[in-house]
Parts: structure tokens; sequence; C-alpha cells
């Protein structure tokens, strides 16, 4: 490796792990969190079976995974200042992705609670627990425990995509890398430079998903 | 004590429940037998509101219901004067075997937590399951599930605990171990209306029995009534079929 490559390399690398700790972790991190309160509300509006709610959460859903993530992306950060919504690209990226997350995790969540086996809810509704405290007690949380390796894929998966964000001018990792590209001529090394940054952060992630599951295990049943 | 009259139920166009009477007196050991499909596990999970019945009343201590149109929070109050036992367990997963006794203590009845800790190890003594009180349910037998399942019905003191079929997933073995702690219940004058198939513990141990058929009451009346003197030749033949009959009752 030149010598210049190899500088590049090293003065690039905090370059582009900066804006990675600044704007795609926390994009992420803010995005993720609120598809989880969308998924759960819309996956238990869907298993409560909430009149006119569950009708609203169905098209939702059909809608946020039926559309490209870019489509979303461009729909809400350059189309919708056409109606007078104008919306600053950090805040529209979290609006987009948590909403498009939401979608998916919401069918996530609803096939989780389904496969709790609904004699406990009865039990718990018996023993005098209302509605809520029995799902928010009982199958809730079973669900999540079902639900949380499918819900870290969506997550690893959701860290890659905010590379997307970029296409509407939030400053992340990828645009960061392409502005520094511009500068030096070294698309092979750079991108693959931010590739390997993107693959630490999911190695990070895989790593907590197994920690967590390790925790969450606790109850974990075998067989019956 | 607890009285239903004229309950019905349809699931969609299938009838089937045509009109149910069914009186429990405190003190109580009421057997409901009938045939696979006679309808009693519906009669049961209406009496406890798990399905709405489509019509009849309900008096409970004196307060008279009209099935169908009780409102929630009266369904709410009812239920911490019941307890249910499934034939599945239904025991909550992700709790021990204490906490699934204390849950309802604690969330439902709104018992302080020491209290309820203290008043679920009594039940769990009872059914002799203290020792495996910080078991969660994968780790317990189907018998010991049932009797955690007893002890968690147990514990909130109910004026009256249904049973459907509490053995009917287990073998001999673990049958006996659920009906022995049952029978122990009903020596104690706890108030008991079981669906079983065990012909032995509803003869030995039940004050009334009520025959289903077809979602029909077709006979009920005092436990030796029906089991030595049985009217309707439908009752007969269903006694006879289990083995609980001798071939020929005029005879004795
Ligand atoms: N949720 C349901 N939807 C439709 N039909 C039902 C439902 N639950 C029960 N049934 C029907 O109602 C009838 C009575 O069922 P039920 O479970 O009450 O009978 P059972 O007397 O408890 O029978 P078993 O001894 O086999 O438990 C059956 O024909 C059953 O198919
Ligand atoms: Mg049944």
């Amino acid at each position: 490796m030149s010598e210049r490559l190899f500088a590049i390399l090293t003065d690039s690398f905090w370059k582009i792990l900066l804006p990675g700790l600044t704007v795609t972790i926390p994009l992420t991190a803010i995005a993720f969190s609120l598809a989880m309160v969308i998924a759960v509300a819309a996956a238990l509006v869907q298993f409560a079976n909430v009149r006119g709610l569950r009708q609203l959460a169905r098209f939702y859903i059909w809608v946020f995974r039926g559309t490209p993530l870019l489509v979303q992306l461009f729909v809400v950060f350059y189309g919708l200042p056409n109606m007078g919504v104008l919306i600053d690209p950090f805040p529209a990226a979290v609006l987009v992705f948590s909403l498009n997350e939401g979608a998916y995790c919401a069918e996530t969540v609803r096939s989780a609670l389904e496969s709790v086996p609904a004699g406990q809810l009865e039990a718990a509704c018996c023993v005098g627990l209302s509605w809520p405290q029995a799902m928010g007690r009982i199958v809730l949380p079973q669900a999540m425990r079902t639900a949380f390796p499918p819900l870290s894929n969506s997550l690893i998966a959701m860290v890659k995509d905010t590379s997307l964000a970029a296409n509407i001018t939030v400053a992340e990792m990828f645009m960061a890398t392409q502005r520094i590209v511009a500068r030096t001529y070294e698309p092979l090394a750079l991108y693959i430079e931010v590739g390997l940054i993107y693959l630490l952060f999911s190695t990070a992630l895989t790593w907590l998903q197994r920690w967590g599951e390790k925790k969450l295990g606790a109850y974990e049943r075998q067989e019956a | 004590m607890l009285e239903v009259r004229d309950v019905r139920k349809a699931f969609g166009q299938r009838e089937v429940l045509k009109g149910v009477d069914l009186q429990v007196e405190r003190g109580d050991v009421a057997v409901i037998l009938g045939p696979s499909g006679s309808g009693k596990t519906t009669l049961l999970r209406c009496m406890n509101f798990l399905e709405t019945a489509g019509g009849g009343t309900m008096t409970f201590d004196g307060e008279r219901f009209q099935l169908g149109r009780v409102p929630k929070r009266d369904i709410l109050r009812l239920r911490k004067k019941t307890a249910f036992v499934f034939q599945s367990y239904n025991l909550f997963r992700n709790r021990t075997a204490l906490q699934n006794v204390t849950e309802g203590l604690i969330v439902g009845l709104k018992i302080p937590r020491d209290q309820a800790e203290r008043t679920a190890l009594q039940a769990l003594e009872k059914v002799g399951m203290a020792p495996w009180r910080s078991y969660y349910p994968h780790q317990l037998s189907g018998g010991q599930q049932q009797r955690v399942a007893i002890a968690r019905a147990i514990a909130a003191d109910p004026e009256i605990i249904f049973f459907d079929e509490p053995t009917s997933a287990l073998d001999p073995e673990l049958t006996a171990e659920v009906l022995s702690v049952m029978r122990r219940l009903a020596e104690e004058g706890m108030t008991m209306l079981v669906v079983t198939h065990e012909m032995g513990f509803a003869r030995s141990v039940s004050s009334r029995v009520v025959f289903m058929e077809d979602g029909r009451v077709v006979e009920s009346g005092s436990s030796r009534d029906i089991f030595e003197n049985p009217r309707q030749e439908r009752t007969r033949a269903f006694l006879r079929l289990t083995g609980s009959l001798p071939d020929n009752p005029s005879s004795k």
C-alpha cells in the first residue's frame, strides 16, 4: 500500500467514524425506538381487533411495506415542501425510518403475540387482571422474547439502510465517505473502508443480540 | 349461591347451549358429566365470561345478571370471587410457580407483596408444590403444573372454583396426584364446579351431578341419585358405557 493511500485511510477513518457516532447511531437509535413504539401499538390494535384502528394499522403497513424506502425519503424531504411542509434532513430521516421500520416490525410483533398460547391471557383475566394488565405483564413480555431475534435482525438491517439518508442530505457516514472520495479519488479503498465500519457496527449489534437473548432466556421453554 | 338459568350460546349458526339451568350451593362439589361436544366447556366458560353467552341469567350471592349484557366492571369484580382451572393448566410461562400464584393477588387483588407471597406459599404448600416455588412452568411436569394452577386458583380465596377437565391431559399417576389435591379441597368445604371424565372421582367426591347432552341438561340431582338411580335412559346408557353402572341396574 502506498504511503499516500495509507495516510488517506487513517485520516479518513476518523472522519467517517465521527459522523457514524454522531449521526448514524443516533439516527438508528431514535428511529428504531420510535419504530418499536409504532410496531407494538400497530400489533396490539390488530391483536385486540379494535375496530377502525385495526384497519388503519393494516393500511399503514400496506403502504410502508409496499413502497421503496428511498421513495418514502424523497416524498417526505423533497415532496412535502410543495405542500408547505418543510422538515430538516435529520428529523425527516427519523420520521421515514421509524415509519418504515415500524411497519415491518409490527408484523413481527403481531405474529409473536399470536404465538403466545391464548390460554395464558384467559388465565390472567381469570385471576383478576384487566386486559391491559394481562397483555402488559404476561403476553407482551413473552411475545417480545419471541420477537427479539427477528427484531434484532431488523435493527441490523436498519443501521445499514441509514446510508440511504445521504440522499436527503443527512451528513451520515456514507455521505462523509463520498465527500472524501470526491477529494482524493480513491473510491475503492474508501468505500471498502466505510463498508468495514458498517460491518463493525453490525458485529457489535450481533454481540448485543446474543447477550440480550441470554438475559431474556431465563424462562425459555425447551419443550413443554 | 351460584345459579344460572336458560344459558344460551351459539357459535355462528351452531347452537351449543340450548337453555341450561344449573345451581351450585356453598360447599357443593358439582360435577358436570356428558359426552364430548355436549357443551360442558362452553358452559363453564360462559359462567366465567370467557365466552359471552347469548342469553340467560346468573345469580351470584344474590346478585342478578343478564348474561351477555354484563358490564366489564362487573365481570372483573365477579372474577375476583371465582377461579378457573384449565385442562391445559395455562400457567404464565414467564413467571415462576410462586409468581404464578402471586400475580393475581398483587395485581388483581392489590394485596401487598409480602402478604401475597405468604398467602401464595401457603397455597403451594397445600398442593405440595412449595419446594418448587422458584421453578418455571417448563421445568415442571404436567401434574406439577396443574397443582400450581390449583394453588393459583385457591390463593385468592374464591367462593367457587371452576375446573374444566383438570386431569385429561395427564397420565394416570399424575391424574391421581391432582385428584387427591382436589379431594382434599372438597373435604375442606371448597365450592367446586367440575367438568370431568373421571367417573371414580365424580362418584366418590361430588355432592351433585349434572348430566349434559347436546347443549341441554338431561338430568341433574344429588350424586347418589344419579349414580344409583338415574331416571333418564340416556344417563343410564352413559353411565353404563363408562362402567359406572352395573349392566342391569334394576337387579341390585
Ligand atoms: N370457539 C368455538 N367456535 C365454534 N364452535 C365451538 C367453539 N367452541 C366450542 N365449539 C363447539 O361447541 C360444541 C361444544 O363444545 P364444548 O367444548 O363445550 O364441549 P365439551 O362438552 O366440553 O366437550 P369435551 O368433553 O370434548 O371437552 C362443540 O361441538 C364444539 O365444536
Ligand atoms: Mg370440554
